[in-house]
């Protein structure tokens, strides 16, 4: 049951599951095609012909939503010469699938793609010499197309009578040549995704729906206060459901159930009893306590002398910009199958990252890597690492308490109360202008935790109550980035404050670090174009020196129909622009945006935005929009609603009233110009198009109502405190 | 253990439950094995589980199954499949309205409601109706689109 495929037909969408064995037959080594090789210089590793002259693809990257399903078949096919039609796609199962790295940083089609690429590209030109010796015939008069070799003149043998079945056995060649981009026939394609069908019909296979023979249902029971320990269990309170089994290891606490409701139902009903928590600093309290440190300081940019420019400047503005936690709120709560036995263990899990979390579950099991087997299965949307990993060491704790595989669902309030949290960001900045209206100087001083370096796995939280060994430490994801101007600015430092620690679990959310510091930076650029009496978006032109960064500046204000004059406006809609260089060396993004507020309520309404995009090479346009779309509408949530809410002891916003999202009421429409550069190399597009959000909204209700917000979220409370 | 009748896409199902007061949504998932409706939050918030109860969008986990009883409950199921999809299914897949897809089956249920009462809704009836739907993905846009699609208002 370990594999999944989807198969493209022509236009119609079929999905193929091939659903073997559950289970007891699972023993990791079996399954795995005999011979197969998962070493990444290998082309066998990627990429298997079958007698059938049909391809399949092994990718350690994975489907998260975001549509690798059909962007990375269209890079192999185009060099294979085919239609993804011919093409299976095998993702994330660490039997089958050569460790990719992680599905995070925007590195899918980056480094994923491109690596099957090459991949492809070896594979086609070993046919070619396969059937340059089969056929008699030079090498140059022979071309792969639509799975057949072809000669000038004829003669054609189909890839499967050349290598069906058998392995290439080439090494990948990083040289081998690609597609000439002036000839692509499927790379650049809206190809429509082979998943989405069955996602409509309600019948595509979510690790929520997975059934595995002989499973139980499990839930975890946890503290009242973060760090509580587990004084005393009251088994009989849960006596009245029947059937259930109570599990404790040290502090944590479980239930399993042959049914799932009454799993649920049962960790409700169970009565415990624990100590206080270690204590938490509350939500209200944490800018005093990342101001407090004691931090670690580091200067991450120096150019010219800020210091002295700032002290010699006549126009000199300081201000201070708050992002604080948020969940990754996936809208279906993190769940995961373990199924511990003999020594071996099988997981069934969303994880972003199956090959890391394979050694993870190793090393908390006791168990050789080799005996584990993570297979990937989709879970609700995955923008970084949020509680899928958890749930599945949950799951593995107590299938292996109970001799049975175990499924565990947690609850909502599990998912926002425990899901590792987006870290809070505090970022004081200064700057001044010359006489001239440019930015003469210009300092960063950025407040955040620091990510342990080589930390193997995030701490989880079952193993954590359970007493197993975890090499302590935080995940954050690489949060200091963009911190700097993206404009030229003689006297320049960033200098960053680094926290040892986090007031809650941190870990990576989508483009971390970057949303925060792309929403103060370009606040900032405002507040300066403000003094300096600028249109916004001349004042940024005037600084910017990359045409591509330039294009796409120009692009977006074209979308909202820029008019230029100084900010604030004169009242009714306001407008805003904010662009980033995402990472200082990847995708170029701006984005303009149209927002009115309403005085007496405090309300944001966001009319329409504009996003011009560049990531280099676009594989598929109709993906890359639908996560630019994505990436705009939960950033504006993100924006204008969320804030992680806790007290001393723990998360209180733990449901969807208390942790609100965006909803439809509040959906702008929003226009996209995609710059294609089809001869560049590709960039990614699963994060950058969130960055300027957060400043583009902060400009344009600084345009429509002369008010600056600086914290995160705009809440109506914020707004009308800011009017006065 | 209850016996109770439920009518589940024009068919009549006999189950037992052990608590009546099972949400409808469990039953669904792992009694009828339609899996098509999403546990999102379990307390009426976020629409995932979305199903029709005598034609109206309700929410699934809300609903203890022996209340649905006698009552006709319509789930995605029902509208189509990946090879066959209704119309209004047909739409979501020309407009490509998921991302991870997890709230699209319950998305799917609340405009099946909503068009039922409401044939040709304008942009605003759209996104007033599936107020109670959260996506989590940014997928608004596209769904918006496929409604007004299938609608014929687009
Ligand atoms: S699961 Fe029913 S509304 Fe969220
Ligand atoms: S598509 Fe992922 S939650 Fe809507």
């Amino acid at each position: 049951m370990n594999r999944r495929e989807f198969v493209f037909s022509g236009g119609a969408l079929v999905v193929a599951f091939t659903w073997r064995r559950p289970a007891a037959a699972q023993a990791p080594t079996e399954a795995a095609p005999a011979g197969r090789t998962l070493a990444t210089d290998e082309v066998d590793a990627f990429l298997a012909i079958g007698a059938d002259g049909r391809v399949t693809i092994y990718s350690g990257k994975v489907d998260l939503g975001q549509g690798l399903r059909v962007a990375i078949p269209q890079m192999a096919a185009e060099e294979l010469g085919c239609g993804v039609e011919r093409i299976a796609f095998v993702e994330g199962d660490t039997a089958l699938t050569p460790d990719q790295g992680p599905t995070a940083g925007s590195t899918g089609i980056m480094r994923g793609g491109v690596q099957i690429r090459q991949a492809a590209a070896t594979a086609r030109e070993a046919l070619l010499d396969l059937a340059a010796a089969r056929l008699a015939r030079p090498r140059a008069e022979l071309a792969l197309v639509d799975g057949e070799v072809r000669a000038t003149g004829g003669a054609s043998l189909g890839i499967g009578e050349l290598v069906g079945g058998r392995r290439l056995g080439v090494k990948l060649d990083p040289k081998a040549p690609l597609t000439n981009p002036a000839r692509f026939r499927v790379i650049g394609k809206p190809l429509p995704r082979p998943d989405v069908a069955a996602k409509v019909a309600g019948t595509h296979r979510f690790v929520h729906d997975v059934v595995v023979a002989g499973m139980l249902h499990g839930a975890v029971v946890r503290p009242p206060a973060v760090g509580a320990k587990l004084v005393e269990v009251d088994e009989a309170s849960v006596a009245a459901i029947g059937g259930v089994r109570v599990v404790r290891i040290r502090d944590f606490l479980g239930v399993v159930a042959a049914a799932e409701w009454d799993a649920m139902r049962a960790a409700r009903a169970l009565k415990a009893r624990w100590s206080d928590g270690t204590g938490l600093v509350g939500d209200a309290g944490v800018r005093a306590w990342m101001k407090k440190g004691p931090p670690v300081d580091e200067t991450l940019v120096k150019r010219g002398d800020a210091a002295a420019a700032l002290a010699g400047a006549a126009k000199r503005i300081a201000a201070e910009y708050y992002w604080p936690m948020h969940s990754h709120a996936s809208l279906g709560p993190s769940c995961a199958i373990a199924d511990i036995r003999e020594g071996e263990a099988t997981i069934w899990s969303a994880s972003q990252a199956t090959h890391r979390f394979r050694g993870t579950i190793a090393r908390l099991l006791g168990l050789a890597r080799e005996n584990v087997r993570v297979i990937y299965v989709d879970g609700a949307g995955c923008y970084g690492m949020n509680g899928h990993d958890d749930a599945a060491a949950d799951a593995a704790l107590l299938s292996r308490a109970v001799g049975k595989p175990v499924r565990v669902q947690w609850t909502r309030e599990d998912e926002l109360g425990w899901d590792p949290k987006g870290p809070p960001q505090l970022l004081a900045l200064e700057g001044a202008v010359d006489d001239d209206g440019r930015i003469a100087a210009w300092r960063t001083r950025m407040w955040i935790p620091r990510a342990t370096a080589n930390l193997p796995s995030m701490p989880l939280l079952g193993p954590q109550a359970a007493g197993i060994e975890q090499v302590p430490g935080l995940s954050t994801g690489l949060i200091s980035q963009n911190g700097n101007p993206p404009y030229a600015v003689a006297n320049q430092e960033v200098v960053v404050h680094w926290l040892a620690d986090a007031p809650l679990r941190p870990s990576n959310l989508r483009a971390p670090g970057k949303i925060a510091n792309g929403f103060a930076v370009e606040s900032f650029t405002d507040e300066l174009a403000a003094v300096a009496r600028q249109d916004a978006l001349a004042f940024r032109l005037a600084g910017l020196g990359d045409p591509r960064g330039i294009e796409v500046v120009k692009r977006a204000a074209a979308l909202i129909d820029w008019q230029a004059r100084p900010s604030p406006g004169p009242g009714g809609v306001g407008r805003g622009i904010a662009y980033l260089h995402y990472k200082n060396n990847e995708t170029y993004v701006a984005i303009a945006m149209e927002a009115e507020v309403d005085r007496r309520s405090g309300a944001i309404r966001v009319r329409r935005v504009g996003c011009a995009h560049d990531c280099g090479l676009v594989i598929n346009p109709d993906g890359v929009r639908a996560q630019i779309e994505g990436s705009i509408l939960q950033t504006l949530s993100r924006a204008l609603f969320e804030e992680v809410k806790f007290d001393r002891a723990r998360v209180t916003s733990v449901d969807f009233a208390s942790y609100p999202l965006l909803r439809f009421p509040d959906v702008p429409r929003i226009a996209i110009d995609l710059v294609l550069r089809q001869h560049a190399p590709p960039l990614g597009a699963g994060e950058a198009a969130a960055t300027p959000v957060a400043a583009a909204l902060a400009n344009a209700v600084y345009d429509a109502a002369g008010i600056r917000l600086r914290d995160v979220p705009f809440t109506r409370e914020r707004v009308r405190a800011a009017f006065g | 253990m209850a016996r109770i009748t439920l009518t589940v896409n024009d068919r009549e199902r006999a189950l037992d439950v052990r608590d009546p007061g099972e949400p409808l949504l469990f039953v669904l998932r792992n009694q009828l094995g339609l899996t098509g409706a999403k546990y999102g939050c379990g307390v009426g918030q976020c629409g995932a589980c979305t199903v029709l109860v005598d034609g109206e969008a309700v929410r699934s986990c809300l609903v203890p199954a022996g209340s649905a009883a006698g009552r006709a409950v319509t789930t995605v199921e029902h509208l189509g499949t990946a090879e066959r999809p209704g119309p209004l299914q047909r739409a979501f897949i020309e407009q490509q309205a998921a991302q991870c897809g997890y709230c699209v089956p319950g998305m799917v249920m609340s405009a099946a409601a909503l068009l039922r009462r409401n044939p040709r809704p304008t942009g605003d009836e759209v996104k007033r109706a599936l107020d109670g739907n959260l996506c989590r993905c940014g997928t608004h846009q596209r769904i918006i689109d496929a409604v007004l699609l299938a609608a014929g208002t687009r």
